[in-house]
């Protein structure tokens, strides 16, 4: 029995470590490319070490000839405004649909929730034209305002107040503070758990979105990181490699620090995805 | 803000208020005006224009009926599209979810060591976006890139196959790239409820002379049927909206030969590009919407469990 069981032990590892390697893989020559100059990247040297060390490649796509850096302030605007907002919008919502009394609040929940079943694909094109009717394509707030909200979150938050202890608001109220106030000065602060869950998943969502900025910004100075990105494979003169990979890896290193900060509220998320 | 202290009524407590009417509107207020606009409103317009014939040049819209609807499958665009799609789902849904339970049920079982780096490891790609992925993905399958080099050096082929322009390998580049990429989340799905499995289960199996593969096809696989519906409607619907990477991968194109075109790849062609038929597009959005609609009822019923609550 124990010997089985070591094998069993020893079989569970290789699968374990097999599979670490093939997710890591990719990163590592990603990472390695990134510092090797073009010509060893493409003669075809699949080891890790560079043989020539360069940092050329961050050089360029940081310098001044490159709008890298400008794309990738653009994200972090569009990311940092767009989470403040989904934050308190979703927040409210969910509060007014789990906490408060008011005629409409099930068929308002219910279309949230069919809402949340309809694929991008549909509302893609008459986003498209609303926004241009609106007079916002091009504009940092055309991937700002139709994210503003998230259904996903706004259920989310709803299933949190609805366990959220009754008590806290009655005391705030019998203190004389009012609804409004006990809201952003007392139920907010003390559902920061769950709050912060939401902010790491939509800050994630603004920082890889691809398709909107694809359709909706044209003008190369607002792109994002993500169509900043895309524009180094439709070069005439063909990928440089060697930049594309730099490029990549800037654009994980943001989220990658989120994470080993924020670890715990990262599976958290996902456990409340996997609860539903 | 403050206007709601003047009503006052603390004896009642928190329910039957009027005031709370009043805060329940204020609060609904900006989330409802942006699902009415850019959700309920959008919904409406874009089965509108599915049944006309949409000119974006003059702007004119010209009722058409059912036409659009009729010519999506008399397409043949659009059929090779469908088909693309649809062994893109087959292949990836089912490959993902098992190989997600199957490094979950290992990273779960008693006595493994590292469980933290390890979930720290494959945990990477899902914070890695699309478009950094793919990128990554084409420069480790390009005709020079490290791939072809290390498959040449073991021996296994003399001549650098051109993963990214040959039809014949695209779609299954992205399949991979796609697989790789999900499974994490996944995984990291059916970890979070196998840590409510009770361990008296493994205990009972293991007095009865239980082998691990029996542990895991007789307790876990049932256990996880839940999770596991989860897992598949949400693979359903993730692949058969497939955008980005097809996107990225071909330029917009869904080349090479029409190897990538998804669905989703499509309507943004036929939306935006010099084609001008947007009410065509629409129709085949929500002709999409149906397929997941089916689909996801079907694997639901076919897992035998209620997974979209």
């Amino acid at each position: 029995m124990t010997e089985k069981s070591r094998i069993l032990k020893i079989i569970l590892y290789i699968v374990l470590i097999a599979y670490a390697i093939i997710t890591l893989y990719p990163f590592l020559w990603a990472l390695a490319a990134s510092f090797k100059p073009l010509k060893e990247i493409v003669s075809g040297n699949p080891a890790l070490m560079p043989q020539h060390f360069t940092l050329d490649n961050y050089k360029y796509i940081t310098g001044t000839s490159s709008l890298f850096t400008k794309w990738f302030m653009n994200s972090v605007i569009v990311s940092i405004i767009g989470t403040v907002v989904n934050l308190f919008l979703n927040t409210m919502a969910g509060y007014a649909l789990a906490r408060l009394n008011f005629p409409g609040r099930q068929k308002i929940y219910y279309t949230f929730l069919a809402l949340m079943m309809v694929p991008a694909q549909v509302l893609l094109i008459p986003n498209y034209l609303i926004l241009m009717n609106l007079g916002m394509l091009d504009t940092f707030s055309s991937l700002i305002l139709p994210a503003a909200i998230n259904i996903g979150n706004i259920f989310m938050m709803r299933q949190f107040f609805l366990s959220f202890p009754m008590d806290v608001e009655e005391a705030a109220e019998i203190d004389g503070l009012g609804r409004i106030a006990t809201f952003f000065r007392i139920v907010m602060p003390l559902a920061r758990p769950s709050i912060a869950t939401q902010a790491i998943f939509v800050f994630m969502g603004f920082w890889n979105n691809f398709m909107q900025p694809m359709l909706y910004i044209s003008t190369p100075k607002k792109y994002t990181l993500t169509l900043g990105l895309q524009t180094f494979t439709s070069q005439a003169t063909g990928v440089r490699w060697d930049h594309t990979m730099a490029a990549s890896i800037i654009s994980i290193v943001p989220i990658i620090i989120l994470y080993i900060i924020f670890n715990g509220y990262f599976l958290q998320g996902v456990r409340m995805d996997g609860e539903k | 803000m403050e206007m709601q202290k003047k009503t006052p009524k603390p004896a009642r407590g928190l329910n039957g208020e009027h005031g709370q009417v009043w805060q329940a509107y204020i609060f609904l207020a900006p989330a409802f005006v942006i699902a009415a606009i850019f959700f309920v409103a959008a919904i409406v317009f874009a089965l509108y224009m599915s049944f006309n014939h949409v000119n974006m040049i003059s702007q004119q819209f010209e009722f058409s009926g059912l036409k659009n609807y009729v010519d999506v499958f008399k397409d043949d665009v659009a059929m090779t599209a469908l088909k693309n799609t649809a062994l893109f789902s087959l292949i990836v849904v089912p490959s993902q979810t098992i190989i997600a339970l199957l490094i979950a049920y290992a990273l779960s079982t008693r006595g493994i060591k590292g469980k933290k780096l390890f979930r720290l490891v494959y945990f990477l790609p899902t914070l890695t976006s699309s478009a950094a992925l793919t990128l990554i993905f084409m420069f480790i399958f390009n005709i020079t890139g490290p791939l072809n080099n290390f498959l040449i050096s073991m021996g296994l082929y003399q001549h650098p196959i051109n993963f990214l322009q040959n039809p014949a390998y695209s779609l299954k580049v992205i399949m991979v790239m796609n697989i790789w990429s999900t499974v994490p989340n996944y995984m990291t799905v059916y970890l979070a409820s196998l840590v409510d499995l009770p361990e008296s289960f493994y205990e009972a199996a293991e007095i009865d002379g239980a082998s691990a593969w029996q542990k895991l096809r007789y307790i876990t696989v049932p256990y996880l049927r839940p999770i596991t519906t989860y897992v598949l409607l949400t693979g359903i619907i993730g692949t058969f909206q497939m955008f980005d990477q097809a996107y990225i991968f071909s330029n917009g194109s869904g080349g090479p030969d029409n190897s990538t075109l998804t669905i989703a790849l499509m309507v943004y062609q036929y939306a935006f590009g010099s084609m001008n038929t947007m009410g065509y597009a629409c129709a085949l959005a929500v002709v999409l919407t149906i397929i997941i609609f089916v689909v996801s009822r079907l694997t639901e019923k076919l897992n035998g469990s209620n997974g979209l609550r």
